[in-house]
Protein backbone atom coordinates (compact mmCIF):
# COMPACT_ATOMS: atom_id res chain seq x y z
CA UNK A 1 0.00 0.00 0.00
CA UNK A 2 1.65 3.16 -1.10
CA UNK A 3 -0.91 5.56 0.24
CA UNK A 4 -4.19 5.82 2.01
CA UNK A 5 -6.62 8.20 0.48
CA UNK A 6 -8.74 10.22 2.86
CA UNK A 7 -10.18 12.38 0.17
CA UNK A 8 -13.74 11.21 0.59
CA UNK A 9 -16.64 13.58 0.81
CA UNK A 10 -18.78 10.99 2.54
CA UNK A 11 -16.65 11.48 5.62
CA UNK A 12 -14.56 9.09 7.62
CA UNK A 13 -15.82 7.56 10.81
CA UNK A 14 -13.83 7.70 14.03
CA UNK A 15 -13.33 3.95 13.83
CA UNK A 16 -11.80 4.31 10.40
CA UNK A 17 -9.54 7.11 11.54
CA UNK A 18 -8.24 4.97 14.34
CA UNK A 19 -7.70 2.20 11.83
CA UNK A 20 -5.61 4.66 9.92
CA UNK A 21 -3.68 5.56 13.02
CA UNK A 22 -2.98 1.88 13.59
CA UNK A 23 -2.00 1.49 10.02
CA UNK A 24 0.10 4.61 10.36
CA UNK A 25 2.26 2.52 12.62
CA UNK A 26 3.91 1.22 9.50
CA UNK A 27 3.22 4.06 7.12
CA UNK A 28 2.18 7.61 6.85
CA UNK A 29 -1.23 8.94 7.67
CA UNK A 30 -1.96 10.05 4.14
CA UNK A 31 -3.85 13.26 3.75
CA UNK A 32 -3.92 14.01 0.08
CA UNK A 33 -5.73 17.11 -1.20
CA UNK A 34 -7.56 18.48 1.78
CA UNK A 35 -6.00 16.91 4.82
CA UNK A 36 -8.14 15.62 7.61
CA UNK A 37 -11.66 14.89 6.38
CA UNK A 38 -14.46 17.17 7.40
CA UNK A 39 -16.11 14.69 9.68
CA UNK A 40 -12.99 14.58 11.82
CA UNK A 41 -13.42 17.41 14.28
CA UNK A 42 -10.77 18.85 16.52
CA UNK A 43 -11.66 16.56 19.41
CA UNK A 44 -11.18 13.48 17.29
CA UNK A 45 -7.95 14.82 15.93
CA UNK A 46 -6.77 15.55 19.44
CA UNK A 47 -7.76 12.08 20.61
CA UNK A 48 -5.97 10.53 17.67
CA UNK A 49 -2.89 12.55 18.53
CA UNK A 50 -3.18 11.45 22.14
CA UNK A 51 -3.43 7.81 21.15
CA UNK A 52 -0.44 8.24 18.91
CA UNK A 53 1.55 9.96 21.62
CA UNK A 54 0.83 7.21 24.11
CA UNK A 55 2.57 4.66 21.95
CA UNK A 56 5.45 6.75 20.71
CA UNK A 57 8.42 8.77 21.71
CA UNK A 58 7.79 12.01 19.96
CA UNK A 59 5.01 14.26 18.75
CA UNK A 60 5.75 17.71 17.42
CA UNK A 61 3.73 20.35 15.63
CA UNK A 62 4.25 22.32 12.48
CA UNK A 63 2.78 25.75 11.87
CA UNK A 64 3.59 27.86 8.85
CA UNK A 65 3.00 31.05 6.95
CA UNK A 66 1.51 33.19 9.70
CA UNK A 67 2.01 36.34 7.59
CA UNK A 68 1.41 38.55 10.62
CA UNK A 69 0.63 42.00 9.23
CA UNK A 70 -1.33 40.72 6.25
CA UNK A 71 -4.67 42.55 6.11
CA UNK A 72 -5.92 42.10 2.56
CA UNK A 73 -9.36 40.70 1.59
CA UNK A 74 -8.18 37.06 1.60
CA UNK A 75 -7.97 37.42 5.40
CA UNK A 76 -8.06 40.84 7.09
CA UNK A 77 -7.33 39.18 10.46
CA UNK A 78 -4.18 37.11 9.97
CA UNK A 79 -3.16 37.70 13.58
CA UNK A 80 -6.56 36.47 14.75
CA UNK A 81 -6.36 33.21 12.80
CA UNK A 82 -2.81 32.66 14.11
CA UNK A 83 -4.25 33.02 17.60
CA UNK A 84 -6.95 30.47 16.76
CA UNK A 85 -4.27 28.07 15.54
CA UNK A 86 -2.31 28.50 18.77
CA UNK A 87 -5.48 27.91 20.78
CA UNK A 88 -5.85 24.62 18.89
CA UNK A 89 -2.27 23.76 19.81
CA UNK A 90 -2.91 24.54 23.46
CA UNK A 91 -6.03 22.37 23.44
CA UNK A 92 -4.15 19.21 22.47
CA UNK A 93 -4.36 17.04 25.61
CA UNK A 94 -0.89 15.54 25.37
CA UNK A 95 1.67 18.28 25.15
CA UNK A 96 3.79 18.00 22.01
CA UNK A 97 7.56 18.07 22.48
CA UNK A 98 8.00 21.26 20.47
CA UNK A 99 6.83 23.18 17.45
CA UNK A 100 8.48 24.04 14.16
CA UNK A 101 7.52 27.12 12.16
CA UNK A 102 8.32 26.84 8.47
CA UNK A 103 8.59 30.54 7.72
CA UNK A 104 6.76 33.67 6.67
CA UNK A 105 6.22 34.50 10.31
CA UNK A 106 5.66 38.11 9.28
CA UNK A 107 4.26 39.64 6.11
CA UNK A 108 6.67 42.57 5.71
CA UNK A 109 9.42 41.86 8.30
CA UNK A 110 8.34 44.77 10.49
CA UNK A 111 9.46 44.68 14.11
CA UNK A 112 5.85 45.07 15.24
CA UNK A 113 4.82 42.07 13.14
CA UNK A 114 7.50 39.87 14.69
CA UNK A 115 6.49 41.21 18.13
CA UNK A 116 2.84 40.31 17.53
CA UNK A 117 3.75 36.87 16.20
CA UNK A 118 5.95 36.15 19.24
CA UNK A 119 3.27 37.35 21.64
CA UNK A 120 0.71 34.92 20.17
CA UNK A 121 2.98 31.94 19.43
CA UNK A 122 4.52 32.02 22.92
CA UNK A 123 1.05 31.33 24.35
CA UNK A 124 1.51 27.71 23.23
CA UNK A 125 4.31 27.43 25.81
CA UNK A 126 6.39 25.25 23.50
CA UNK A 127 9.91 25.55 22.19
CA UNK A 128 9.69 26.75 18.60
CA UNK A 129 12.29 25.99 15.94
CA UNK A 130 12.03 28.48 13.10
CA UNK A 131 13.23 28.70 9.53
CA UNK A 132 12.72 31.92 7.58
CA UNK A 133 10.42 32.57 4.64
CA UNK A 134 11.09 35.24 2.04
CA UNK A 135 8.69 37.53 3.91
CA UNK A 136 10.96 37.45 6.97
CA UNK A 137 13.93 39.05 5.18
CA UNK A 138 12.26 42.22 3.88
CA UNK A 139 13.62 44.77 6.36
CA UNK A 140 16.15 47.16 4.88
CA UNK A 141 19.12 45.79 6.81
CA UNK A 142 17.88 42.19 6.74
CA UNK A 143 18.68 41.78 10.40
CA UNK A 144 15.43 41.40 12.35
CA UNK A 145 14.93 37.68 11.65
CA UNK A 146 18.50 36.79 12.54
CA UNK A 147 18.44 38.91 15.69
CA UNK A 148 15.30 37.20 16.90
CA UNK A 149 15.51 33.63 15.65
CA UNK A 150 19.03 33.14 14.36
CA UNK A 151 20.84 32.41 17.63
CA UNK A 152 23.14 29.42 17.20
CA UNK A 153 22.40 29.11 13.48
CA UNK A 154 24.75 29.33 10.53
CA UNK A 155 24.67 31.42 7.38
CA UNK A 156 21.22 32.86 6.79
CA UNK A 157 19.82 30.73 9.63
CA UNK A 158 20.30 26.99 9.03
CA UNK A 159 20.96 24.50 11.84
CA UNK A 160 20.30 20.99 13.07
CA UNK A 161 19.35 19.40 16.37
CA UNK A 162 18.39 16.02 17.78
CA UNK A 163 15.28 14.95 19.65
CA UNK A 164 14.32 11.43 20.71
CA UNK A 165 16.78 9.89 18.31
CA UNK A 166 15.43 11.88 15.36
CA UNK A 167 17.80 14.27 13.58
CA UNK A 168 16.14 17.57 12.63
CA UNK A 169 17.60 19.89 10.00
CA UNK A 170 16.28 23.43 9.41
CA UNK A 171 17.30 24.81 6.02
CA UNK A 172 17.03 28.26 4.42
CA UNK A 173 16.03 28.36 0.75
CA UNK A 174 14.75 31.93 0.46
CA UNK A 175 17.92 33.99 0.05
CA UNK A 176 20.09 34.84 -2.93
CA UNK A 177 17.42 33.71 -5.38
CA UNK A 178 18.45 33.81 -9.03
CA UNK A 179 16.44 35.46 -11.82
CA UNK A 180 14.18 32.93 -13.49
CA UNK A 181 14.93 30.34 -10.82
CA UNK A 182 13.27 28.72 -7.82
CA UNK A 183 14.15 28.50 -4.13
CA UNK A 184 17.88 28.27 -3.46
CA UNK A 185 20.03 26.61 -0.80
CA UNK A 186 23.44 27.59 -2.18
CA UNK A 187 26.86 25.95 -2.12
CA UNK A 188 27.79 26.93 1.44
CA UNK A 189 24.65 25.48 2.97
CA UNK A 190 24.85 22.30 0.88
CA UNK A 191 28.41 21.81 2.03
CA UNK A 192 27.35 22.23 5.63
CA UNK A 193 24.49 19.77 5.10
CA UNK A 194 26.73 17.13 3.60
CA UNK A 195 29.01 17.53 6.58
CA UNK A 196 26.13 17.46 9.04
CA UNK A 197 24.93 14.10 7.70
CA UNK A 198 28.34 12.55 7.26
CA UNK A 199 29.04 9.64 9.56
CA UNK A 200 25.50 9.63 10.93
CA UNK A 201 23.91 6.20 11.27
CA UNK A 202 21.63 5.43 8.31
CA UNK A 203 18.99 4.24 10.73
CA UNK A 204 18.66 7.74 12.20
CA UNK A 205 15.30 9.16 11.12
CA UNK A 206 15.81 12.51 9.40
CA UNK A 207 13.32 15.37 9.46
CA UNK A 208 14.31 18.26 7.21
CA UNK A 209 12.26 21.45 7.16
CA UNK A 210 12.49 24.59 5.03
CA UNK A 211 10.09 27.26 3.80
CA UNK A 212 9.84 26.63 0.05
CA UNK A 213 9.15 23.01 -0.94
CA UNK A 214 12.43 21.14 -1.51
CA UNK A 215 10.70 19.13 -4.24
CA UNK A 216 9.37 20.62 -7.43
CA UNK A 217 5.67 21.22 -6.89
CA UNK A 218 4.98 23.73 -9.68
CA UNK A 219 7.96 25.58 -11.18
CA UNK A 220 5.72 27.94 -13.16
CA UNK A 221 4.86 29.53 -9.81
CA UNK A 222 8.33 29.11 -8.36
CA UNK A 223 7.17 26.27 -6.11
CA UNK A 224 10.33 24.25 -5.80
CA UNK A 225 14.02 24.54 -4.89
CA UNK A 226 16.65 24.83 -7.59
CA UNK A 227 19.25 22.73 -5.78
CA UNK A 228 16.82 20.77 -3.57
CA UNK A 229 17.71 17.51 -5.33
CA UNK A 230 21.32 17.90 -4.20
CA UNK A 231 20.19 18.20 -0.58
CA UNK A 232 18.08 15.07 -0.97
CA UNK A 233 21.02 13.24 -2.52
CA UNK A 234 22.87 13.55 0.78
CA UNK A 235 19.93 11.83 2.49
CA UNK A 236 19.98 8.82 0.21
CA UNK A 237 20.52 5.63 2.15
CA UNK A 238 18.79 6.91 5.27
CA UNK A 239 15.89 4.66 6.16
CA UNK A 240 13.46 7.44 6.98
CA UNK A 241 13.44 10.98 5.61
CA UNK A 242 10.57 13.40 6.18
CA UNK A 243 10.57 16.75 4.37
CA UNK A 244 8.30 19.43 5.82
CA UNK A 245 7.66 22.71 4.00
CA UNK A 246 5.28 25.66 3.85
CA UNK A 247 5.09 28.50 1.31
CA UNK A 248 2.28 27.12 -0.83
CA UNK A 249 -0.45 27.52 1.82
CA UNK A 250 -2.08 24.15 1.21
CA UNK A 251 -1.56 20.51 2.09
CA UNK A 252 0.34 18.49 -0.44
CA UNK A 253 2.09 15.22 0.09
CA UNK A 254 3.96 12.56 -1.78
CA UNK A 255 6.10 9.58 -0.94
CA UNK A 256 9.14 8.71 -2.98
CA UNK A 257 11.05 5.69 -1.77
CA UNK A 258 12.23 6.43 1.75
CA UNK A 259 11.28 10.11 1.53
CA UNK A 260 7.95 11.59 2.57
CA UNK A 261 7.29 15.14 1.39
CA UNK A 262 4.63 17.22 3.07
CA UNK A 263 3.53 20.85 2.98
CA UNK A 264 1.47 22.50 5.71
CA UNK A 265 -1.44 24.88 5.55
CA UNK A 266 -0.95 28.55 6.36
CA UNK A 267 -2.51 30.09 9.43
CA UNK A 268 -3.20 33.27 7.42
CA UNK A 269 -4.68 32.75 3.96
CA UNK A 270 -5.07 29.97 1.39
CA UNK A 271 -3.40 29.89 -2.01
CA UNK A 272 -4.82 28.24 -5.12
CA UNK A 273 -3.98 24.74 -6.29
CA UNK A 274 -1.15 24.75 -8.85
CA UNK A 275 -2.27 26.19 -12.16
CA UNK A 276 -5.87 26.67 -11.03
CA UNK A 277 -5.66 30.48 -10.96
CA UNK A 278 -3.78 33.18 -12.90
CA UNK A 279 -1.25 33.52 -10.06
CA UNK A 280 -0.27 31.97 -6.72
CA UNK A 281 -1.49 35.08 -4.85
CA UNK A 282 -3.78 35.00 -1.79
CA UNK A 283 -7.05 33.23 -2.59
CA UNK A 284 -10.22 34.96 -1.45
CA UNK A 285 -12.85 32.44 -0.42
CA UNK A 286 -16.19 32.86 1.31
CA UNK A 287 -15.74 33.80 4.96
CA UNK A 288 -17.44 30.60 6.05
CA UNK A 289 -14.87 28.50 4.16
CA UNK A 290 -11.71 30.34 5.20
CA UNK A 291 -10.98 28.39 8.38
CA UNK A 292 -11.34 25.05 6.63
CA UNK A 293 -8.36 26.05 4.48
CA UNK A 294 -6.12 27.24 7.33
CA UNK A 295 -4.59 25.02 9.95
CA UNK A 296 -1.75 23.22 11.68
CA UNK A 297 -0.03 19.86 11.33
CA UNK A 298 0.87 17.36 14.02
CA UNK A 299 3.71 14.95 13.34
CA UNK A 300 4.17 11.74 15.28
CA UNK A 301 7.26 9.59 15.30
CA UNK A 302 7.15 6.07 16.68
CA UNK A 303 10.41 4.31 17.29
CA UNK A 304 11.00 1.56 14.77
CA UNK A 305 8.69 3.01 12.15
CA UNK A 306 10.03 4.13 8.85
CA UNK A 307 7.58 6.93 8.34
CA UNK A 308 6.22 9.63 10.54
CA UNK A 309 2.48 10.01 10.87
CA UNK A 310 1.32 13.46 9.88
CA UNK A 311 -2.13 14.77 10.77
CA UNK A 312 -3.31 18.04 9.26
CA UNK A 313 -5.99 19.76 11.26
CA UNK A 314 -7.89 22.71 9.78
CA UNK A 315 -8.91 25.56 12.08
CA UNK A 316 -12.50 24.62 11.37
CA UNK A 317 -14.37 21.95 9.46
CA UNK B 1 4.67 47.83 -24.83
CA UNK B 2 2.79 48.54 -28.01
CA UNK B 3 2.79 51.76 -29.96
CA UNK B 4 -0.51 52.93 -28.56
CA UNK B 5 0.74 52.65 -24.97
CA UNK B 6 3.82 54.65 -25.79
CA UNK B 7 1.67 57.39 -27.27
CA UNK B 8 -0.57 57.37 -24.21
CA UNK B 9 2.45 57.86 -21.98
CA UNK B 10 3.54 60.67 -24.25
CA UNK B 11 0.24 62.42 -23.64
CA UNK B 12 0.54 61.99 -19.91
CA UNK B 13 4.07 63.36 -20.04
CA UNK B 14 2.86 66.52 -21.77
CA UNK B 15 0.54 67.21 -18.86
CA UNK B 16 3.39 66.80 -16.39
CA UNK B 17 5.87 68.79 -18.46
CA UNK B 18 3.82 71.96 -18.10
CA UNK B 19 4.74 72.06 -14.43
CA UNK B 20 8.45 71.68 -15.07
CA UNK B 21 10.96 74.47 -15.74
CA UNK B 22 11.92 74.98 -19.41
CA UNK B 23 15.29 73.23 -19.01
CA UNK B 24 13.64 70.01 -17.91
CA UNK B 25 11.25 70.19 -20.86
CA UNK B 26 14.17 70.41 -23.26
CA UNK B 27 15.43 66.98 -22.25
CA UNK B 28 12.15 65.48 -23.44
CA UNK B 29 12.61 62.49 -21.20
CA UNK B 30 9.68 60.16 -21.26
CA UNK B 31 8.23 57.91 -18.65
CA UNK B 32 7.03 54.37 -19.11
CA UNK B 33 4.96 52.31 -16.73
CA UNK B 34 5.20 48.66 -15.78
CA UNK B 35 2.50 47.20 -13.57
CA UNK B 36 2.91 44.14 -11.40
CA UNK B 37 -0.22 42.08 -11.59
CA UNK B 38 -0.77 38.40 -10.83
CA UNK B 39 2.95 37.83 -10.24
CA UNK B 40 3.92 39.16 -13.68
CA UNK B 41 5.59 42.32 -14.97
CA UNK B 42 3.35 43.88 -17.57
CA UNK B 43 4.45 44.58 -20.21
CA UNK B 44 7.33 42.13 -19.79
CA UNK B 45 9.55 44.09 -22.17
CA UNK B 46 9.74 47.86 -22.53
CA UNK B 47 11.83 49.91 -24.96
CA UNK B 48 12.93 53.38 -23.82
CA UNK B 49 15.53 55.99 -24.72
CA UNK B 50 18.52 57.09 -22.65
CA UNK B 51 17.28 59.47 -19.98
CA UNK B 52 13.82 57.95 -19.82
CA UNK B 53 12.29 56.81 -16.55
CA UNK B 54 10.43 53.58 -15.91
CA UNK B 55 8.00 53.32 -13.00
CA UNK B 56 6.89 49.97 -11.61
CA UNK B 57 3.71 49.76 -9.53
CA UNK B 58 2.67 46.70 -7.54
CA UNK B 59 -1.01 45.86 -7.87
CA UNK B 60 -0.78 42.49 -6.09
CA UNK B 61 -1.80 41.66 -2.52
CA UNK B 62 1.73 40.33 -2.01
CA UNK B 63 4.94 42.39 -1.86
CA UNK B 64 7.39 42.26 -4.75
CA UNK B 65 10.75 43.77 -5.65
CA UNK B 66 12.34 44.96 -8.88
CA UNK B 67 16.00 43.98 -9.12
CA UNK B 68 18.50 44.19 -11.97
CA UNK B 69 21.79 42.71 -10.78
CA UNK B 70 24.34 45.48 -10.29
CA UNK B 71 22.06 48.07 -11.91
CA UNK B 72 19.08 48.86 -9.74
CA UNK B 73 17.18 47.42 -6.79
CA UNK B 74 13.88 48.63 -5.39
CA UNK B 75 12.87 48.45 -1.78
CA UNK B 76 10.14 45.94 -1.04
CA UNK B 77 7.03 47.19 -2.81
CA UNK B 78 3.90 46.53 -0.80
CA UNK B 79 0.52 46.75 -2.53
CA UNK B 80 0.23 49.96 -4.61
CA UNK B 81 3.83 51.01 -3.90
CA UNK B 82 5.91 52.28 -6.84
CA UNK B 83 9.57 52.35 -7.79
CA UNK B 84 11.14 54.52 -10.52
CA UNK B 85 14.49 54.29 -12.22
CA UNK B 86 15.98 56.63 -14.82
CA UNK B 87 18.16 54.94 -17.41
CA UNK B 88 21.37 56.86 -18.12
CA UNK B 89 23.05 54.30 -20.36
CA UNK B 90 22.01 52.16 -23.30
CA UNK B 91 21.70 48.42 -22.94
CA UNK B 92 19.43 45.51 -22.12
CA UNK B 93 18.43 45.52 -18.47
CA UNK B 94 17.10 42.15 -17.40
CA UNK B 95 15.37 42.33 -14.06
CA UNK B 96 13.39 40.09 -11.71
CA UNK B 97 11.55 39.96 -8.40
CA UNK B 98 14.04 38.78 -5.78
CA UNK B 99 11.18 37.28 -3.72
CA UNK B 100 9.55 35.43 -6.61
CA UNK B 101 12.40 34.90 -9.06
CA UNK B 102 10.19 33.29 -11.69
CA UNK B 103 8.94 36.86 -12.30
CA UNK B 104 11.25 38.40 -14.90
CA UNK B 105 11.22 41.40 -17.24
CA UNK B 106 13.41 43.43 -19.55
CA UNK B 107 14.01 47.11 -20.23
CA UNK B 108 15.75 47.84 -23.53
CA UNK B 109 17.42 51.26 -23.52
CA UNK B 110 18.50 52.73 -26.84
Amino acid sequence: MSHHDHDEDSGVSRRKVLECMTWAGTGVLWTIAGGVPRSLGLVDAAQAAEKAAQTSGLTFLQISDSHVGFDKPANPHALGTLEEAIQKVSAIPVKPSFMIHTGDISHLSKAAEFDDADRIISQARLDVHYVPGEHDFLDEEVKLYKERYGKGTRGAGWYSFDANGVHFIGLVNVVDLKAGGLGNLGAEQLEWLEDDLKGRSKSTPIVVFAHIPLWTVYPQWGWGTEDGARALDYMKGFGSVTVLNGHIHQVMQKVEGNVTFHTARSTAFPQPAPGSAPSPGPMKVEDTRLRSLLGIASVNFKLGDERLAIIDTPLQG
Amino acid sequence: MNRRDILLHGVRLTAVAVLLPPTARKAQAQTAAVVIDNFTFNPPEVKVKIGDTVTWTNHDDIPHTVVSAGKFRSKTLDSDDSFSFTFAAAGDYKYFCSLHPHMTGMIKVE
